[in-house]
Formats: C-alpha cells, sequence, structure tokens
C-alpha cells in the first residue's frame, strides 16, 4: 500500500486507512532501532531538509535520527524568529531549497499554515513538523501508536486532553487522529485556554479535570506555557497546578489502569507531579520511542514508498 | 463653439434619485446631463446605440487606497484610478493612510493636483483626524476640508481616545464633513488575523473577536449622539454593528455606514486554505454576519457598497498567513461580483445595488453626483448585465494582485464609464478626459 497524501500537513484531512498505514509501518521500523546496527538502505540517495525555524530539539533529533536510519542524506536547518529578522522571505527559502535538488523538507515553524504555504511552493513533499498552534501530526501519530501498542486497538477507548488547547498543536492534530481512529476525545483546560470556535472540533468539552479524567482510558496532559500568564489569560501558575494540575492524589479518581502521557517537555510539578510522571501509569518514554518510528515511516511513505512491501531488509 | 452634445441612446435606465428604470435616452451637452427620456434627437449629437445595456449614474467607491505617496509600487493615483474606471467607478474617495498620511492642506492638494494630471475619473481625498494618523492630536481638519478633502478618518486604525473622536465629531460637525471610523477596540482585537471562531480555533490563528469592532461601533455611536456629529461607519463586517447602527438610525442619530462586497460575498471560510489574499481587517466573519450584513442593505441601515480597494505587494501576500499584509483589491470585481453574488439571487433588487454604489455613498457625503437629474454633471456608467467573464489578475489595471477572487467566474460587468460627458472607459479600454468619444454616430454597434 503507499500513502494517498503527497504531504503531511495534518491530521486533519487524513483518511483513516492512511493514519492505519502509517502507524502498521512504524511498527515494523521500530524493530529497525533495536538492531546492533541501526540503520536500512531503504531511503539512499535521497536528501530531506529539516527546517526548524522555531526552536526544537526533541523533534529535530527524532527526524534527524529517523532519516539517518532509512540512510537518508540528512541537512538540519535551525533558525529562530520570523523570516523578516532572517532578510529572507520563506517563499525564497523554499525556492532556495528546491533548486539545490531536495527530496523532502520536514518543516517547523511558528505560524501556522506555514507548511500549508512551503508546500504551495515546492514540488517535494512537505512534513509538518508543528506548525504555530494549528497541527504536529507526527506527534499525533506517535501518540496514536503508544495507545494502540498499550490496548491492542484504538477503536472505543476513551481520552481527556488537559491542558491549554488554545495554543496547542499537539491537541488539534490528537482530537483529529483520535477521532478518525473511533476514539471519544475530551478535553478541559482553563475556560481562557479553550478556543471561542472549540465546537468546530470533535470533542467534549469539560470545565473540571475531576470530571474529565473519571472514565478514560487516557489522561493527556499538555505543557503550560508560561507566558500564558503575563497575557492574563490565568491567574497563577499555583493556581493551575491546584485547579489543574495531575497528582497522585486526584489520579485516585480515574480508572486503575489509567494511562498518562505528555508530549513533552515537561513542566514537572506544575501540569504534572513528577512521581506521576516517572510512574506506573506513565508511557512518556514509550512515546519517545515511537517518535521515531513513526517519523521513519512518515518520511518513507512521503517518498512514495510502499507500506506493504517488506521492510528494512 | 458649437455644444458637445451625445446621446445614450436606448439603454434601460436606472437612476434611483428619481425612482427611474425604463428604457429610455440619455442626451448629455457641455458634460452635463440634459435629459433623459423617449426618442432624443438633437441635430448634430453623437449617437451611442446601448440598446440591451443598462444605463446607470456614474458609480461612487467611497472607501479606496491609492497608496500614493510612498507605495507607488503597489498602486498609484494613475493606476488605481485606471482600476476604478475600468471597474465603472467614475468617482473614487481616497483615504489617507499613505506614507506620510495625507494630514495637512498641502497632502490633500497633492493628491488632487496628481489626480488632476495623472487621473482618470473624480478623486475626493479623505484627511486624516490625527496627525500621522497617531491617534494623539486634531489633523487640520479645517484647511483640509477647504483644500477639498470631503470627509476624514484614520482608517487602518481606530481612533483609541474616546476623548478626542468625541471632539473630532464636534469639530466635523462645525466643517460640514463625516467622521469615517474603522471601528475595531485594539486591546480586544489583540493582533488577531482572522475572525475569532470555528476558523480560529481550526487553523490556529489568532482570531478577533466580532466585539472588538461591534464594541467600538457601540463607542462612536454614544460619541455622534452627545456631539450631534456626522459618524461614518467604514466596512461594517459584525451583525451587531447593524443592529446597533440600525438602532440609532431609529432614534435619530446621525450615523451612516458601508460594506465591502468581500464581507457581502465571502465568509471565514476563505481562509480555510490559508489564503492569505482573504486576510483583510476586518476580518471575514461568519455566515451570519454576511447575512447581517446583507439585510444591513436592504433595510437601509447601511447606505453604501463601499470596495476598501487595498493593493499590496507580492511580497506582502506570499509569505506566512501571521506575516501578511490585511486587505484586498476591490476595484475591478466589485461590479461584477455585486451583480453575480447579490443582484443575480435576488439579495439586491438592481435599483438597490445601484443607488448603494452611486446616489448611496454621494448623499453619504454630500456630493451633487449620483444622480441622472437634469444639469447633474454627466457622470455616467454603462453596465452588460449578461456578459460573463473570468476574474484574470494579470489582466488588472491595478499595479497590484491581491485578490481572493481570481478565477470566479461573473456574469455582468462595467462596459462604459463616462465623466462629465466624456468618455473614460469602454468595452474595457481605459482612456483620457478628451480623446474622442468611442463611437462614431452612424457606428451604432460598436
Amino acid at each position: 500500500m503507499i500513502l494517498k497524501s503527497r504531504h503531511l500537513l495534518g491530521l486533519e484531512h487524513i483518511q483513516p486507512e492512511e493514519i492505519q498505514l502509517m502507524l502498521d509501518t512504524a511498527e515494523s521500523f521500530r524493530e529497525v532501532s533495536e538492531r546492533e546496527i541501526p540503520k536500512v538502505p531503504a531511503l539512499r540517495g535521497k536528501t530531506i531538509v529539516n527546517y526548524f525555524a522555531e526552536p526544537s530539539t526533541r523533534t529535530r533529533v527524532s527526524f534527524e535520527l529517523a532519516e539517518k536510519r532509512l540512510s537518508a542524506d540528512t541537512v538540519s536547518i535551525s533558525t529562530s524568529g520570523s523570516s523578516a529578522v532572517k532578510g529572507e522571505s520563506l517563499r525564497d527559502t523554499a525556492l532556495n531549497l528546491q533548486a539545490m535538488h531536495i527530496d523532502m523538507i520536514v518543516v517547523r515553524h511558528k505560524a501556522s499554515g506555514a507548511p500549508h504555504f512551503l508546500a504551495d511552493h515546492v514540488d517535494v513533499p512537505v512534513v509538518n513538523a508543528g506548525d504555530g498552534c494549528h497541527e504536529h501530526p507526527t506527534q499525533g501519530l506517535l501518540d496514536l501508536l503508544s495507545i494502540r501498542d498499550h490496548f491492542g486497538r484504538l477503536d472505543g477507548l476513551k481520552v481527556a486532553i488537559i491542558g491549554d488547547i488554545a495554543h496547542s498543536r499537539v491537541a488539534r492534530s490528537l482530537i483529529w487522529g483520535l477521532t478518525r481512529m473511533g476514539v471519544e476525545v475530551s478535553v478541559c483546560a482553563p475556560a481562557t485556554l479553550i478556543p471561542l470556535g472549540i465546537r468546530a472540533l470533535p470533542c467534549n468539552v469539560l470545565d473540571r479535570v475531576d470530571d474529565a479524567i473519571r472514565d478514560v482510558d487516557v489522561i493527556y496532559i499538555l505543557r503550560l506555557q508560561l507566558e500564558r500568564q503575563q497575557a492574563g489569560l490565568i491567574p497563577s501558575a499555583r493556581e493551575y497546578r491546584r485547579l489543574f494540575g495531575i497528582d497522585r492524589e486526584r489520579l485516585r479518581k480515574a480508572k486503575e489502569d489509567v494511562v498518562i502521557m505528555h508530549p513533552g517537555p515537561i513542566n514537572r510539578g506544575l501540569e504534572l507531579a513528577p512521581d506521576v510522571a516517572d510512574g506506573p501509569h506513565s508511557i512518556i518514554l514509550d512515546q519517545v520511542t515511537n517518535g521515531v518510528a513513526v517519523r521513519m515511516a512518515v518520511v518513507y511513505l512521503l517518498s512514495g514508498r510502499d507500506g506493504g512491501s517488506e521492510l528494512g531488509s | 463653439m458649437a455644444e458637445v452634445s451625445l446621446v445614450l441612446r436606448n439603454g434601460r435606465v436606472i437612476d434611483p434619485a428619481s425612482g427611474r428604470d425604463e428604457i429610455a435616452d440619455v442626451w448629455i451637452a457641455d458634460g452635463c446631463i440634459r435629459g433623459v427620456g423617449q426618442g432624443i434627437a438633437p441635430e448634430g449629437a453623437t449617437i451611442v446605440d446601448l440598446t440591451g445595456k443598462v444605463v446607470v449614474p456614474g458609480l461612487i467607491d467611497m472607501h479606496v487606497h491609492l497608496r500614493e505617496p510612498g507605495r507607488e509600487d503597489e498602486e498609484t493615483i494613475e493606476s488605481g484610478t485606471r482600476a476604478a474606471v475600468r471597474g465603472g467607478f467614475t468617482t473614487v474617495v481616497c483615504m489617507p493612510n499613505t506614507e506620510p498620511a495625507i494630514d495637512t492642506e498641502a497632502s490633500v492638494e497633492y493628491v488632487l493636483e496628481r489626480a488632476r494630471t495623472r487621473g482618470y475619473g473624480r478623486v475626493f481625498p479623505v484627511g486624516a483626524i490625527t496627525r500621522g494618523r497617531g491617534g494623539e492630536m486634531l489633523a487640520d481638519l479645517g484647511a483640509m476640508v477647504e483644500a477639498g478633502a470631503v470627509a476624514v478618518s484614520d482608517d487602518g486604525s481606530s481612533v483609541e481616545n474616546g476623548h478626542l473622536m468625541r471632539r473630532a465629531l464636534e469639530y466635523c460637525r462645525m466643517l460640514g464633513v463625516p467622521v469615517a471610523a474603522h471601528c475595531e477596540d485594539a486591546l480586544l482585537s489583540q493582533g488577531g488575523v482572522v475572525n475569532e471562531g470555528t476558523v480560529s480555533a481550526l487553523l490556529g490563528l489568532n482570531g478577533s473577536p466580532a466585539q472588538a469592532e461591534t464594541a467600538r461601533v457601540a463607542r462612536e455611536i454614544l460619541l455622534a449622539e452627545l456631539t450631534g456629529g456626522h459618524l461614518h461607519i467604514q466596512h461594517v463586517s459584525t451583525a451587531q454593528s447593524v443592529e446597533l447602527i440600525a438602532r440609532a438610525r431609529d432614534r435619530g442619530v446621525r450615523v451612516t455606514a458601508e460594506a465591502t462586497p468581500h464581507h457581502l460575498v465571502l465568509t471565514e471560510d476563505a481562509v480555510r486554505t490559508f489564503d492569505t489574499n482573504a486576510k483583510v481587517n476586518p476580518p471575514l466573519r461568519e455566515e451570519r454576519d454576511r447575512e447581517a450584513v446583507r439585510e444591513g442593505l436592504r433595510m437601509g441601515a447601511i447606505d453604501a457598497i463601499a470596495t476598501d480597494h487595498a493593493p499590496h505587494a507580492r511580497e506582502e501576500k506570499e509569505v506566512e498567513f501571521d506575516e501578511a499584509a490585511f486587505g484586498l483589491l476591490g476595484l475591478e470585481t466589485a461590479v461584477g461580483l455585486v451583480l453575480t453574488e447579490l443582484v443575480a439571487p435576488g439579495v439586491l433588487t438592481l435599483t438597490e445595488a445601484v443607488r448603494l454604489l452611486s446616489l448611496g455613498p454621494a448623499q453619504v457625503l454630500g456630493l451633487d453626483l449620483g444622480t441622472l437629474g437634469p444639469g447633474k454633471p454627466a457622470d455616467v456608467t454603462v453596465l452588460d448585465l449578461d456578459e460573463m467573464w473570468t476574474v484574470e489578475p494579470d489582466g488588472f489595471e491595478s499595479r497590484s494582485k491581491n485578490t481572493p477572487f481570481a478565477g470566479w467566474q461573473l456574469t455582468g460587468r462595467p462596459i462604459g464609464a463616462l465623466v462629465d460627458g466624456r468618455f473614460v472607459m469602454w468595452k474595457g479600454e481605459v482612456r483620457r478626459f478628451g480623446e474622442e468619444v468611442p463611437c462614431a454616430s452612424s457606428d451604432a454597434a460598436c
């Protein structure tokens, strides 16, 4: 099977079969990382540019490892600040990269829609590695894979996402990806961090964390950006911890076999208590491991490779 | 010297001022309307046969950005007025957010002089309310009005200081010109780049709530009520703004308003693909807002359709959505959009649409235009209601190409425009004043 989509810009418009294909392919790639020499020649001769126009460590490293394990040639460009600061427009950057005959662009950008803009201006596949407050599809996929691994299925599960939904690209990708696969999603956050148009997203909205976590299989906790306090969106970090933080005490109200997830980096002791983050319910490090496998699958499939053929040999 | 005499023969003449809508001849002499009626055949007159066409008062766009001085790479008074007459507008009213702002007598005179020597059709400048549009001190409003400014506005931003706005309204009551208000509470809009709602939630873009506009509309109405000044609300985009304006008019407040073709035709769905050409301020809103603005036209709460023609260079639009400039072109698509999207489906009658594009704005600004009454300046627009065409920005007269309507199939467009009885556009070809009439009397088909 090959992927129908030419780019991976988000999960909103991705069909369930495509998600299935990416997860299945990732599963077969996971084994590659455990080999003595964790490398296959699948993308030998392909050049992939990782264009990170916003600070990122784990996502960039995860993509680089994924590409290297597939034997692709990779170039990573890290730049912070807007195109205006840099003195070159995103369009010119795109055209210049293309002129160097590359095969794929992975882009992280602070502006929502920047990967879509790139996709309109280059004729190679574009992978969204996180755009503004819009989407972060590979994070969504690796979370789906982690949940599927743990429960052996996705269909029929319930997930609560706790935290800053308004500014979270992770939340948007998760909501689309999970609901596409038959998962029921609830979100819970301070009312100021729920977007006004939340009804456009397929999820329930709850005000109280205790209600949100009661019957779910997964509690997915988002990072709280501390600048939300300066922006007048929450009164204080202390109050956030009190009303929305997940600690052992609060966890008693959840199902016994509930799973804790977080996209990282964690504000330990703020949105998530350290003992819960490191405790038996947490599958946070599995998420990280799956990140590499999912990104291998995504770049492999977007290179036009067949996900059904024998992988990794 | 012989009288220059011209007859526009056998067109469907629509003149909202008199309620006329009939097949008739329009006789023009010495730049003025001499009369409208059946079978007019003065000796020696040039005859232009307009059988099957519609003859209306010269259209007026009371809200355009001509970008001169300052951004001549985007538009000039010459290119902008070429775009205007091509689009059927014989008069444009240009906003003062140029670089530098039009905030002195000298800069008003500059625009008028430039329009006289390089322009096509009529140009009326609007002066800034505050010096440099800085929102802090009143500009020399009286001197600008004496020089020819027909209104004042800090368009592009709102006057945040309510006291200053109050004084502007009082002062302009004395001067007899409207204060045209861009209504946006900047603390509520928070730098939003789209409407706050469905699309901002889906795309993760910073949204500006409808209330950022409406709250400011409310304040300005209260100040107009306090001062007796004439308030004109620019580019109304929300349902609640329309409601406030309608209620204020009912109780006698001097408030007029305009709406743009894009707010009448599009909704926020147009930015679902991150199309920066649909990024505009105020942002495209929801279906219920579009419907309310349309209703505002029908019930008379809104006086004019004005385009907010906002040319932008390609490099200001071909960037990330957050960084793209606000605004889109209007002059060359407005008539086609109004005819196709509003008149054809029955949202407006043709007469209502013509009124909103001619007499309506003329009355807001106190201009002796917008009618085909005897003795009035012979500004006339000729429409072909049946011509089907495709919006192709590469063919625009405007120096800029930023339109979300590229590729749209429209039915109906302006095919002729006369100013002071002389053709400035015929079948898409723009011409200077004084060049000869397009059709000789014997060449009825032209």
